[in-house]
């Protein structure tokens, strides 16, 4: 996106170099955020005076609940792992112009694959079984989503309310599939498919408590912003979510476009949902729906939908997640007090947007216009 | 009263009281939507304001015993989230539709924040006018138990429909939503005019928020809304922006809902979930249905970001 609006170059002042207008310019994409991640913390913060806690008291236990032990390290990033793959269903759209927030029906879809993938396979090659445990979860994922881009494109239905339909319609499916056909007798209080033969497990990490899924988010979230900036379709997926017209009168197939970005999306979003199954719960079941797809949705706006940048942000708020226990018991503070904060760094983080382009100091073109 | 045997009917009058009692908070959020639709913005946030208005009136209830001061206390604090969208949305660059995700996020957090401690007591329950009193079957005389808020709903309704088309204010409306240009030319501000438009909105969608919790299914808990927010969204555009279309449609989502609990009632228990799902599947079909590409749907306003 830099590239395309980024003044004309001959234009630049010689009384600066040209390192630092390099600098200025990307300064911007991350002075705001961050500036906006302090001021939704102030103000939370302001709140949290408001009812006779202290702020700084729930700020040291954030500290120490996510990232001030190894123990709470790892258990944030375990807790990151699904929020990197949520994300990207929310951030490879959002780069064609689309906001799909259905993420959360894909993950239960996906888990869902993946579970009825290792049950039907028992008996067969455990490498084998996990490839197509992961094929099965982002067929499903990327199908549900990919069936959002497409109503989107070919009958103009509006995918950020599809998207939120579909996983609703999801939730109900896994429900209903869990309870009836692919039903273990044995899980009689919460209804769960059988569980995974232990060699079908996705373990940890060498060395430390964290499961591989946090790699395969990782690798995910680089792989993405490789397909976004490095080639042409991503070139091509940026010019169509700038300007659809555009893109369309340069015979670039949108259509086609559209769907394949919303199915990837979807099928990450089916992988997190397959690694929840695979290294977390052993079986697929109703705890699937755990908000992951609704928190991912956060983290790709705070990333600016930039897949790199989405690391960072999902082991932040992958830390306040991990913290909220260790708050709610230590503060007597409700368990909503996550999702208080996080609402608010969310409207910070796009009433930001408004910032941008109104500070010189960012903006080398407006130097010399005035020195 | 003793129950009396009548076989299948029970289905389509099951389906018609549930119609009745599920419609309502569909009718008042649709029809807050449709007046900040029609100003040009899209408020996605309430959602948000629903659930934080179902716990409002539920608390207010819970504390002063009165029922209708909770759906007071609601429709208050539907007021504040939707003038904060409304602010918030007119500052350049701003999302109205990301704003809303947000606000719904935020809202239902905060509601669940404030709403723990009243999760245990039980509040006074608003009044119901017993419609079938001519009938001897329990049955009709459950599916005419009316609630008041039902009423002013219709009332509304058509209040709206009058309004849009033979006031001053309502034309104001129309016009801003349908271009800002002519607006400002008009000497009107339309930010202030969408302020005030997504300030009402959010008032009624927290009034559809306390039937909730207040009526039907009249407690307080956090699963108390199930996406009605959102889907009173979708109404809206299948409704074309028209309030008596609002409700027509709101009846009919009302009735997918109580499809599933009217074919459990005669021994129909396959597929509970799916039946549960009714509503959103059919509200997926009807978006479906009822959109094309290449044309810009009849009716719509024209600054309306979803339609562009």
């Amino acid at each position: 996106m830099t590239d395309i609006t980024s003044g004309p170059a001959t234009f630049g002042s010689p009384a600066y170099p040209a390192a630092l207008e390099w600098i200025a310019r990307r300064a911007e994409a991350i002075v705001i955020p961050l500036c906006a991640i302090v001021a939704g913390l102030a103000l939370f913060s302001v709140f949290l005076a408001m009812l006779g806690k202290s702020p700084a008291a729930f700020f040291e236990l954030m500290w120490r609940g996510g990232f001030g032990s190894w123990f709470s390290i790892q258990n944030t990033l375990s807790r990151a792992a699904p929020l990197l793959l949520a994300a990207l269903c929310v951030a490879l759209p959002a780069r064609l112009g689309l906001v799909v927030i259905g993420g959360e029906g894909a993950i239960v879809l996906g888990g869902l694959a993946a579970g009825a993938v290792g049950v039907g396979l028992s008996g067969a090659p455990a490498f084998l079984v996990i490839i197509l445990m992961g094929v099965g979860a982002m067929l499903a994922g990327g199908v549900w989503i990919g069936v959002v881009g497409a109503l989107r494109h070919y009958r103009a239905v509006n995918e950020t309310i599809s998207s939120l339909l579909m996983a609703y319609i999801a939730i109900a499916l896994m429900n209903q599939l869990v309870e009836g056909p692919l039903r273990d007798p044995a899980s009689l209080n919460k209804p769960s498919t059988h569980p995974l033969d232990e060699a079908y497990r996705i373990g940890s990490l060498p060395g430390m408590d964290v499961h591989w899924g946090l790699v395969v988010g990782v690798v995910a979230c680089i792989v993405s912003w490789m397909l976004i900036e490095k080639t042409r379709w991503g070139f091509a997926a940026r010019i169509a979510g700038g300007n659809v017209r555009a893109a369309q009168i340069q015979g670039l197939a949108v259509g086609p476009l559209i769907v394949g970005f919303t199915a990837l999306a979807g099928g990450f979003a089916g992988l997190a949902g397959m690694i929840e199954v695979a290294a977390v719960q052993g079986n697929a079941n109703a705890s699937l729906a755990a908000g992951y797809g609704y928190t991912g949705i956060l983290v790709a706006f705070l990333a600016r939908h930039n897949p790199l940048a989405i690391i960072p942000v999902a082991i932040l708020l992958g830390g306040i997640g991990a913290s909220g226990g260790l708050i709610q018991r230590r503060m007597d503070l409700p368990d909503a007090t996550v999702l208080v904060l996080q609402g608010m760094l969310f409207i910070v983080i796009l009433f930001s947007e408004t910032f941008y382009g109104r500070f010189k100091a960012f903006n080398p073109d407006l130097w010399k216009r005035s020195a | 009263m003793e129950p009396v045997d009548i076989g299948l009917w029970g289905v389509p009058l099951a389906i018609i009281g549930g119609a009745i009692r599920v419609s309502t908070p569909f009718i008042f959020v649709s029809l807050g939507e449709a007046i900040t639709e029609r100003s040009g913005r899209i408020n996605l946030g309430l959602e948000g304001t629903l659930v934080f208005g179902a716990m409002t009136a539920y608390a207010v209830a819970v504390l002063t015993g009165s029922p209708w001061l909770g759906v007071l206390a609601a429709a208050a604090t539907g007021v504040c989230f939707g003038l904060f969208h409304g602010w918030i949305c007119k500052f350049p660059k701003v999302n109205d539709i990301a704003i809303g995700i947000a606000l719904m996020l935020f809202g239902t957090g905060l509601a669940f924040f404030f709403g723990k401690p009243f999760i245990q007591p039980s509040a006074p329950d608003l009044p119901a006018i017993a419609f079938g009193f001519w009938s001897d079957i329990p049955q009709v005389q459950a599916a005419l138990n009316i609630n008041i808020l039902f009423l002013i709903g219709i009332a509304l309704a058509l209040f709206l429909w009058w309004a849009f088309k033979n006031t001053r204010a309502g034309l104001i409306l129309r016009v801003v939503g349908d271009s800002s240009d002519a607006a400002r030319a008009m000497g009107l501000n339309p930010n202030t005019v969408r302020l005030i438009a997504t300030g009402v909105g959010g008032a009624l969608a927290a009034i559809g928020g306390a039937y909730l919790s207040l009526y039907y299914p009249g407690s307080w808990n956090e699963r108390i809304s199930s996406g009605q927010g959102l889907m009173a969204v979708a109404l809206v555009i299948f409704a074309r922006w028209n309030p008596i279309g609002c409700f027509l449609a709101a009846l009919l989502f009302g009735g997918a809902g109580a499809l599933g609990p009217a074919l459990q009632s005669v021994g129909v228990t396959q597929g509970y979930y799916l039946f549960y799902a009714a509503p959103y599947i059919l509200t997926l079909l009807i978006m479906i249905a009822t959109s094309s590409p290449g044309r810009s749907l009849a009716g719509a306003p024209g600054e309306l970001s979803i339609t562009k």
